[in-house]
């Protein structure tokens, strides 16, 4: 793979956020966490390279697949721990199971950093880098849409509501 | 954290700067020598700019090998829209649902 390739298929995020990275980490990685923020779907980490990861499907998530038709999977997001140093680094791969499209295409890999700002103690800057070759209809999803509609923001709003949360204990839904 | 918000507002109130993020939009991680040949400025000045914009959040610097790849972050922006956006244009909807109310009311 060239160099070109991957970065033309690769989204990178980031935020900073006013709180311990220890905090970040539970909240990324601790079911009771992240439902409170984001897509609200409880996540599950078998916190070693090769443990298993996933998402399972929100009420929420239930219930407007039941209105619109369309079944929702029991697990909405799958994959694999590649690399875990708590509280700094998590190295995954991940696929999204909701939409046939997403779950046929091969598996991304999904890079949570956190560090905390020498210049700025008790401030942390978390990067999401998502690197997604050959998983097209993925980058699309991931990378939300412009229109906002019906939890559409991909990734920059799951960091906008992680934010809120831990800085305000209040997501932007009001959860 | 409004010292943040006031590196955005002025990392976006530049035409450059805006027209560096719209490219990088339209195809992530590109090299100083691919985002300069698109604009009519030297390479200092691009670079410049770019420092500007990574300083705001606005473009996260990856390296790769011996380049440097440019990518545009959304989330900086994604947060004044909820901080700020949101706020007022919900108000503006709702107060064309008031007018619809009061007017429907009327007849």
């Amino acid at each position: 793979m060239t160099t070109e390739t991957t970065a033309e298929t690769t989204q990178v995020y980031r935020v900073w956020i006013k709180t311990t990275p220890e905090r970040i980490w539970t909240a990324i990685t601790d079911p009771e966490w992240t439902v409170k923020y984001g897509y609200a779907a409880p996540s599950y980490y078998d916190l070693k390279p090769g443990g298993a990861y996933h998402s399972d499907a929100s009420d929420e998530m239930r219930e407007f697949g039941a209105q619109n038709g369309f079944p929702i999977p029991d697990r909405v997001v799958d994959g694999e721990v590649v690399e875990c140093d708590p509280p700094r680094l998590l190295v995954q791969t991940w696929r999204m199971l909701m939409d046939p499209t997403t779950a046929a295409e091969p598996y991304t890999t999904l890079t949570y950093l956190i560090e905390e700002l020498k210049s700025q103690p008790g401030v942390c800057r978390v990067t999401i880098t998502h690197e997604m070759a050959g998983a097209p209809a993925t980058a699309t999803m991931v990378a939300g849409s412009p229109l906002d509609e019906a939890g559409g923001g991909g990734w920059a709003w799951v960091l906008s509501d992680l934010k809120s949360v831990l800085e305000t204990g209040t997501a932007l839904s009001g959860r | 954290m409004n010292e943040d918000d006031d590196r955005v507002f002025k990392a976006l109130a530049d035409p450059t700067r805006r027209f560096l993020l719209d490219l990088l939009f339209t195809r992530e991680g590109r090299t100083l020598t691919e985002l300069e040949s698109e604009v009519e400025m030297t390479r200092f000045g691009v670079a410049k700019h770019l420092k500007v914009l990574e300083e705001a959040g606005l473009v996260v610097v990856r390296r790769a090998g011996r380049e440097k790849l440019h990518f545009l972050n959304p989330v900086p922006i994604r947060l004044i829209h909820d901080r700020w956006i949101d706020k007022y244009t919900e108000r503006h909807v709702t107060a064309l649902i008031d007018l619809k109310n009061a007017l429907e009311d009327e007849t």
